[in-house]
This record gives structure tokens, sequence and C-alpha cells, in this order.
């Protein structure tokens, strides 16, 4: 009973000195111009994706022979079940299909932005465990960091490759292969921030308290990871957005009538030399998209992380 | 020095048999008869048993492996069912758009990137220094084949400057083939450039702080001679180490510029390979690049000592 007295004397402590300086630095990143900047359009992506279906947008996967291949701008009939007819501007024109591509490339935000979260959510959370595992459980350590080393030693886009190539493709086997090769780089950062923090005064005091290995773990090594990994997060969902497209563009990623970006310019590729206009939108989406997720990363690494700022 | 080079061979054999184990148990992963999966679709059941045979597989797993990790390393790859070649045949086929295309993708972004990287780290805060750092963050976030397909729109279509696509081998005409490198090099280096140019300016500007710049500036040297000399020799490290983990990329953009531009290279086999479940090309292929990635590293890691004397080993 005795022990657990100055445990709790030195845990809160020790929590409340690192969450002022964790609050004041939170309020620090979101006044920082690029993490605003990059936050504004990344919004503005959000409210696309989950207002696809009410911008004007008709089913993206409705194929329609009679308006194949038109231009930005074409007014088209469209013929409704009823028998109606009823005219419409395709914005940005149709694919060989007749699809239209303006309805394409909003709904395809959605594919997007999932892939962007997800991926980094499972790197993230994949990454930390065995991060944590590997710099706290010190005889696992050489034989986890060994692996890590191999699968970084695969180009990433290759190992996405050939991890969808294994199974079949959909969008969680597109997210799995693509957060996989992201891993090892989280779980050298978690990694060396364990190894360093486990030799600070208050985790020893915790430790020489009998504070149990999995409450140290969590209480106090586990809130010094959370600001570097939202940085590294942020640039793991720009890479795996990029991916995605790569993955879409070359035949390999999610089933091609998914309007994902990559898809949409995939299925332009044929016909590019005329309507360039299926590479172009989506282009500038993803462009749009992940740039504002970079810059935001770049503002956020700035105020949340200095030290990891000087490195890139 | 020796004893060096020698613990960081050693060093990469764990890498190495990881990335193998790897690529061994891929094609046990996935469902079904491996046998089969290799034949593929059109096989005869003899050929099926015919390759349980040749690899072993009644055996023991680990049997298995020592056989397959044999014939690696004397380059037998196998037999590729789609394309009805060996795997080392092909290989060599298509290597040379992909060296080509790497080679020159690398002297571009070298020789753009560097000087680039410096001059934005000698006007630090100028125009030109967030033109740079603006370009570079826009590099990382273009995907390469929309580049690739805007250059090909501007000076292929529009220009009629170069070819829009294509590839021709360097000893057949090797003006035809420098034209259609242009467009697949500078599509690929972006990215490259991005990279290396952001790390350059990073690096020169902690180097300008130091005591031997201002020495070297009092000894009433040029600007020209204290960037290259001093700030630029000091600061390769960090950029040699960024063009070894940048080879990363330079191989996940290949596979995706030479399917831009119909180079039949090593990364249009790849897709060609898992787009018809050819298992032994995909197995190679991830094996082959994972290997020049590491010895490039190696390489470079060597190489410190020479660029910076202070390391020693």
């Amino acid at each position: 009973m005795s022990t657990t007295v100055p445990e709790e004397v030195v845990d809160s402590a020790a929590i409340a000195s690192a969450s002022t300086k964790r609050r004041s630095l939170w309020a620090l990143a979101i006044r920082n111009p690029s993490v605003i900047f990059g936050g504004v359009i990344l919004l503005i992506m959000v409210a696309i994706a989950v207002l696809a279906p009410v911008l004007g947008t008709v089913d993206p996967t409705r194929i329609d022979p009679a308006s194949r291949n038109k231009k930005p701008g074409t007014e088209l009939t469209i013929r409704l079940e009823d028998g109606k007819t009823m005219k419409r501007v395709a914005l940005m024109g149709t694919d060989s299909l007749g699809r239209d591509v303006y309805s394409r490339v909003l709904y395809g935000t959605r594919v997007s932005l999932i892939v962007g979260v997800a991926v980094a959510a499972v790197a993230v959370s994949l990454g930390l465990v065995i991060g944590l595992v590997s710099g706290y459980i010190r005889w696992l350590d050489g034989f986890i960091m060994r692996i890590m080393d191999g699968l970084m030693a695969i180009p990433g886009i290759l190992l996405a490759i050939a991890l969808v190539s294994i199974w079949r493709s959909g969008l969680s086997t597109v997210i799995f292969a693509i957060a996989v090769p992201d891993t090892p780089r989280v779980v050298r950062l978690v990694r060396s921030i364990v190894l360093s923090v486990r030799e600070e005064p208050y985790v020893e005091g915790a430790i020489s308290v009998g504070t149990p290995t999995w409450l140290v773990m969590f209480r106090h090594i586990l809130p010094n990871t959370i600001a570097p990994l939202i940085v590294q997060a942020t640039f793991t969902a720009a890479a795996a957005i990029l991916a995605e497209a790569y993955l879409s563009f070359l035949g390999i990623g999610i089933p091609p009538e998914t309007p994902s970006w990559g898809n949409i310019m995939a299925e332009g590729r044929t016909l590019f030399r005329v309507f360039p206009h299926n590479i172009l939108y989506p282009g500038i989406f993803i462009a749009l998209t992940v740039l504002a997720i970079n810059i935001m990363g770049d503002g956020l690494r700035d105020t949340l992380d200095p030290k990891m700022s000087k490195k890139v | 020095m020796l004893d060096f080079i020698a613990r960081r061979l050693v060093s990469i054999i764990p890498v190495l048999a990881v990335v193998a184990l790897f690529v061994f148990f891929m094609l046990r992963l996935t469902p079904g008869d491996p046998a089969a999966v290799i034949a593929g679709d059109n096989a005869t059941s003899d050929q099926i048993a015919d390759i349980r045979e040749k690899l072993g597989l009644n055996l023991p797993i680990w049997q298995q492996f020592g056989i397959w990790l044999g014939n690696m390393l004397q380059g037998n790859f196998g037999e590729s069912f789609f394309f009805k070649k060996t795997v080392s045949e092909l290989i060599a086929q298509r290597l040379e758009p992909t060296l080509a295309l790497s080679i020159c993708t690398l002297i571009l972004a070298v020789t753009t990137a560097v000087p680039l990287g410096v001059i934005a780290a000698y006007r630090q805060g100028s125009l030109l220094d967030r033109v740079v750092m603006g370009f570079s963050v826009l590099g990382f976030s273009m995907p390469s084949f929309v580049i690739g397909y805007c250059l090909i729109y501007v000076f292929a279509i529009e220009l009629g400057w170069l070819p829009v696509q294509g590839y021709t081998r360097i000893g057949t005409d090797f003006w035809a083939f420098l034209e259609r490198m242009v467009l697949p090099s500078v599509t690929l280096g972006i990215i490259y450039v991005a990279l290396i140019a952001r790390i350059t300016r990073a690096s020169i500007l902690e180097v300008l702080n130091e005591d031997y710049i201002r020495t070297a500036r009092a000894k009433g040297l040029s600007n020209r001679v204290v960037l290259m000399r001093h700030a630029l020799r000091n600061a390769a490290v960090p950029i040699l180490t960024v063009i070894g983990v940048g080879v990363a990329l330079l191989i996940g953009g290949a596979i995706v510029t030479e399917s831009v531009f119909g180079l039949p290279g090593l990364g249009r086999l790849t897709v060609e390979a898992v787009l018809s479940r050819d298992f032994p090309t995909i197995q190679a292929v991830i094996l082959l690049f994972s290997v020049v990635y590491v010895v490039i590293n190696l390489i470079i890691d060597i190489s410190y000592t020479i660029f910076d004397p202070r390391i020693r080993y």
C-alpha cells in the first residue's frame, strides 16, 4: 500500500506538466498558417466527399452508350428510367463508356480520403504496437527490427504490388497493401522515442515504485509518441492517396467500376490524345488534396515536432 | 576500412534473408496449389506434376525453401509460363530500357537538384528560394503519370518537338534513343529533384553557420568556392543518403513511367506479370529490385568516407 502513494504523486505531476505543454503546442499548431491553409483545402475536400450526392451529380457508375467521349461543357440529353428525358451539362465531359466524369471525380474524393485515412490508421496502429514492443521488450528487439529492415529493403510500391497480387483486388486489400510498406517507418519512429524516453527520470521513477510494465507504456511512454505520430500519419495519408492512384492507374488497384481518381485516369489513358479531360480533372483533384495534406503536415511538424523538421 | 566494408556486407545478409523469405512465402500465401499457380491457367496436369517435382513441393517446407534459394543464387529464376520463356531471359530482354531510364533520370535529377538546393540555401528567404521550395512540395504531391501526360500533351502533341511514346534501343539509333528518353526522364525526375533539392537546401543551411565557412569567407575566397568546395562537400553525406533512399522512389516511379511512355522495361514487365498472375516473374523482379536497392545503399554508405574523411570506421 505504501508504494502506491508516491506513485500517484509522481504520476499526476508528470502528466500535468506534460499535458499543459501539449495543450499549448496544439494551440500553436492550429494557428500555424500552413496548417490553416492545408486544413481549409482538406475540409473542402471532405465536404465534397460527404455532399457528393447533392452537388449536381448523377450515378457515377451509370453507363450511357449514347453520350460516350463528350468534351467538357457538352449538353447531354439523358433518358430517365420513366421514359422522360432531361438536359444536363457534363461539366467535365464523359468517359469512353459515357459515364459522367464530374460525378466520378466527386465520388472519387470519397475513395481517396477513405484510403488516406485508413492507411494512416492501419500503419500507425500496427507500427505503434510493434514499435512499443520492440523498444520496450529488449529480447524481441533484434528479431523485430531485422524483419522491419527486410521489409524496408523492398521498394514501397513494389511491395504493395506484390501484396495485391497475392490476394484479390478490392478496397481493403489495397488499403492493407499500401499500409504494410509504411509500417516499418512508424515502427522505427516509435522505437526510437521509446528508447530515449525509457531513460527519463520519470519513467525510471515509475518503474522503481513498481508500476506494471503495461501501465508504464500506456501512461508514460505512449503520450510522447502522439505528436510525432500525428505528423507521420499526415505524410502517410498523403503518400497513400498517391499510391492508390498508382495502383488503380496500373490496373491492379480498386476494381475499375469503382469511381476512384486512379481508375478515372486509367480509363482515360487510351484516348488521352483526344480527350485529355479524363486525366486532367482527377489529376487536379489529387494534386490539390495531396498538396493540402503535405502542407498541413509540414506545418504540424514545425510546431509539434521541431526536432524532426531539421531532418528533412 | 576493409573491416568496415566486410561488416557492412555481413549486415545485409539478414536483410536479404527477410526479403527472400517474403518472396518465397508470397507464393505459399496465395490460395491454391503453388504448382498450379505457377503453371498458370492453361497448364496441363503433366506440366503441373513436372513443376511440383522440380520445386520439391512434396518435401517439407524448409527443404523447399533450400531448393528455391539455391536456384535463385545460381540465377535460375524458373520459367514464366505466361511469356513462355525462362525468367532470366525475360529480365535480360527488359533490362535496357529500365537501366537507361534510371541512369538518365539520376543524372538529370542530381545535376538539377543540387545546384537548385545550393542556390536556394544561399539566398534563403528570397523569391527563388520560395519557388524552389514550393516546387518541391508540389513535386511530392503530383502523381508522376499526371506529370507525364501533361508533358506528352504539351511537348509531343501540341508542340510536336518530341515523340509521344515508345523506345529505341541505344545500339540502333542513339539520337532516336535520346529523344525518347527526354520526357520519361523529366517525368520520373521531378519527384527526385523535389526530394534532393529539399535536403540539399536543408543541409547547406546547416553548414553555412559553421566556423570554417566564416574562415573561408574571411580568407577572401569567392562565394562560388565557399559554396561548392566548403559548404557542399560538408553537406554531402545527407544528400548522398537521400539519393540512396530515393532509389526506392525511382523504382516505384519507373514502373508507372514505363507504362505511360510505353517503354518495354522491367517496370512494365512487373505490371504485366501481376495482371497475368505470373508468379515466377513477379518473384524474380521483386528480388532483383530489392537487391539493387540494398546494394546501392551499401555503396553509398561506404562512399561516405570519401566525401567526409572525418567519418572513420
